[in-house]
């Protein structure tokens, strides 16, 4: 075999095999849905949207699951979203250059790599025991709100990095003060992008399972919580509460609780996706 | 991951006014005089607050992790920890080696490396080099819905759908085995991989490539020599970021891989990874304060600790041996 043979075949084969791994990733995804698809249809229903969770499969319904994961994902956005920010535009807007400040930078990017369990672990002692929290909706908002806030500050920071600079001179050229550069120069074009990576952090949170778990999260919820100091169930947690059983039944429960969480989470990545869009064309135009 | 040293200048004029001072000194000029009234002052306070605050939340799990685990380590010596082969927390006497858990959280972070590593790496390759744009845009959000899937449907995947047809190919496997949780937890650490070596790969300038073409390379040559070496820095750190990943995984491995910490390495069994152990610890109704209950803590040290080193290895790796180019 000559040279040019040997390399178009190397080449052929290259090609194919990347586009083999694309093919796989993407099937896997669509055997996945597929799957879960198949088997929770039988158990989706109006019904099972409002029912409580029982020790009947016929019988058991997701609703305090549903209300729970939405209490719980309204409480870790008011006190992850503003801290977040807050702290994102410290390190880019206010800071200059310092090792301090290169420092809290690095450990924005560690706390991104920390283990959700340790989050767990961490909501457990501090909120849940040592601030006698208890096993409350306001212990898990918190413990997530930890969990989530490096990823909404690293989104954040992009954001802020992607606005022009001539936006903040134009604005210290007219005698701003810095708070007020932020706030109408910056902020106004920096939101969209700073709203990609907030739904992307609470899409995370909506699915995270472990932490909850650690803290105490009860599975058998046949109630609404009320206050933040109520007990409470989410969506993972029911999720996990029916696959960890061995019959059949409960295993179709999970795949409609697992539908429903799927269709809150691409919706929410959708709604990302288009921000993402729509701010992209909004900066080529400001160029 | 992010590069943070040169912040883009798209302001034109403005921008060789900035590359001679650089950004921040320009608005540090402007940014600090004191006669700034109170309201400015307070917000500057509470967004310093607010930053560190970060710095905060790491020393509160350092601290909160160390304390207790000093409560495990006073009964039980680091040295058998680290060096037992058997964990039986539950048995009489009680058997306290961290690495019958370390193993099955190492089988569970190389075999689920074994799958994306190539999967991740290729669909990366694919998208960048040779995917029409159209392709690209619609694939790559796609892609990234794998890992925004939560990791407990991944397990309910493995343990309905992965395992039952593994049991095609070995009879033999156990309903909770290790091979299923490296499966889904692959699929799961796939997108970062991917995500990451795109931007690696998508960093190499235009022009080192056309220099490849200049000189008559093929696009393979050009792809296999000149872009994935220049983006090496990058691929590698999305490796180690996606092992790190993998070993703090928890409800996939929970639900896949059961919770039988062993050493036979055998991926047709079950095993126990150290996220796994936590998990069972807090299900069940450990009373606080006895030693069974202080394991989570030495436990999740351990964990914190690996999965650190990772981080900071990943960051080394991609600021010592990032090509800069320009």
């Amino acid at each position: 075999m000559n040279l040019k043979t040997r390399y178009q075949l190397f080449g052929a084969i290259f090609q194919a095999f990347c586009l083999a791994a694309n093919v796989t990733a993407l099937l896997f995804l669509l055997v996945l849905l597929f799957g879960v698809l198949s088997d929770g249809v039988e158990y989706l229903s109006i019904d099972f949207l409002l029912n409580y969770p029982s020790r009947m499969p016929e019988k058991a319904g997701i609703l305090s699951a549903i209300v729970g994961s939405i209490f719980m994902m309204g409480l870790t956005a008011v006190f992850a979203i503003p801290t977040g920010i807050g702290a994102a535009i410290y390190i880019e807007e206010y800071a200059s250059e310092s090792r301090l400040i290169r420092f809290i930078k690095l450990n924005i990017q560690n706390l991104a790599g920390v283990p959700s369990i340790v989050y767990g672990i961490l909501g457990l002692t501090l909120f849940v025991r040592g601030l006698e929290l208890g096993r409350s909706l306001l212990a898990g908002a918190l413990t997530m709100a930890l969990l989530i806030l490096p990823v909404i500050t690293i989104s954040a920071q992009e954001a802020l990095r992607a606005v022009p600079d001539s936006f903040r001179l134009a604005g210290f050229g007219i005698g701003m003060t810095r708070w007020q550069v932020v706030r109408h120069m910056v902020l106004p074009v920096a939101v969209p992008g700073m709203l990609t990576g907030i739904i992307l952090a609470l899409s995370r949170a909506i699915g995270e399972t472990a932490p909850l778990i650690m803290i105490g999260a009860l599975t058998f919820i046949a109630f609404l919580p009320a206050s933040p100091m109520d007990g409470f169930t989410v969506l993972p947690i029911q999720i996990f509460n029916w696959t960890s059983r061995p019959q059949a039944e409960f295993h179709s429960l999970a795949a409609s609780g697992i539908i429903i969480l799927l269709v809150v989470l691409l919706a929410m990545n959708a709604c990302a996706i288009f921000l993402r869009v729509y701010f992209r064309n909004k900066l080529k135009h400001l160029h | 991951m992010t590069d943070q040293s040169t912040p883009e200048s798209h302001a034109g004029g403005a921008s060789s006014l900035l590359a001679a001072g650089g950004r921040k000194a320009v608005f540090a000029r402007y940014g600090q005089r004191p006669s700034y009234g109170i309201g400015e002052r307070s917000m500057r306070y509470m967004l310093r607050s607010l930053a560190y605050l970060t710095v905060g939340i790491t020393f509160a799990i350092l601290i909160i992790l160390f304390v207790d685990a000093m409560q495990f380590f006073r009964q039980v010596s680091v040295i058998d920890f680290i060096t037992g082969t058997h964990w039986e927390p539950f048995g009489e006497p009680k058997k306290l080696g961290v690495l019958p858990l370390l193993m099955g959280t190492l089988m569970v972070a190389i075999g689920s490396s074994v799958v994306a590593i190539p999967l991740g790496l290729g669909t990366a390759v694919y998208l960048t080099q040779y995917a029409s744009p159209q392709i690209r845009n619609t694939v790559t959000p796609v892609v990234e819905v794998l890992g925004g899937i939560p990791t407990v449907v991944y397990g309910y995947f493995a343990l309905t759908t992965v395992t039952p047809f593994l049991r095609n190919i070995f009879p033999t496997i156990e309903v909770f085995n290790a091979l299923a949780a490296s499966i889904v937890v692959g699929i799961a650490i796939l997108p970062m991989i991917s995500s990451l070596s795109v931007d690696a790969l998508s960093a190499v300038p235009v022009s080192i490539r056309n220099a490849g073409y200049a000189l008559g390379m093929r696009k393979f040559h050009v792809v296999t020599k000149i872009i994935i070496p220049a983006a090496t820095s990058g691929i590698i750190a999305s490796f180690i970021l996606a092992f790190a990943r993998a070993i703090g995984e928890t409800m996939a491995v929970v639900l896949a891989a059961g919770s039988t910490p062993n050493m036979e390495l055998d991926y047709l069994q079950g095993i126990q990874t150290m996220t796994a152990f936590i998990v069972q610890i807090s299900l069940g109704d450990t009373p606080a304060g006895t030693i069974e209950y202080y394991t989570i803590y030495a436990i999740g040290l351990s964990l914190f600790l690996i999965t650190f080193a990772f981080n900071i290895l990943a960051t080394r790796i991609v600021l010592r041996f990032r090509e800069v180019y320009q």
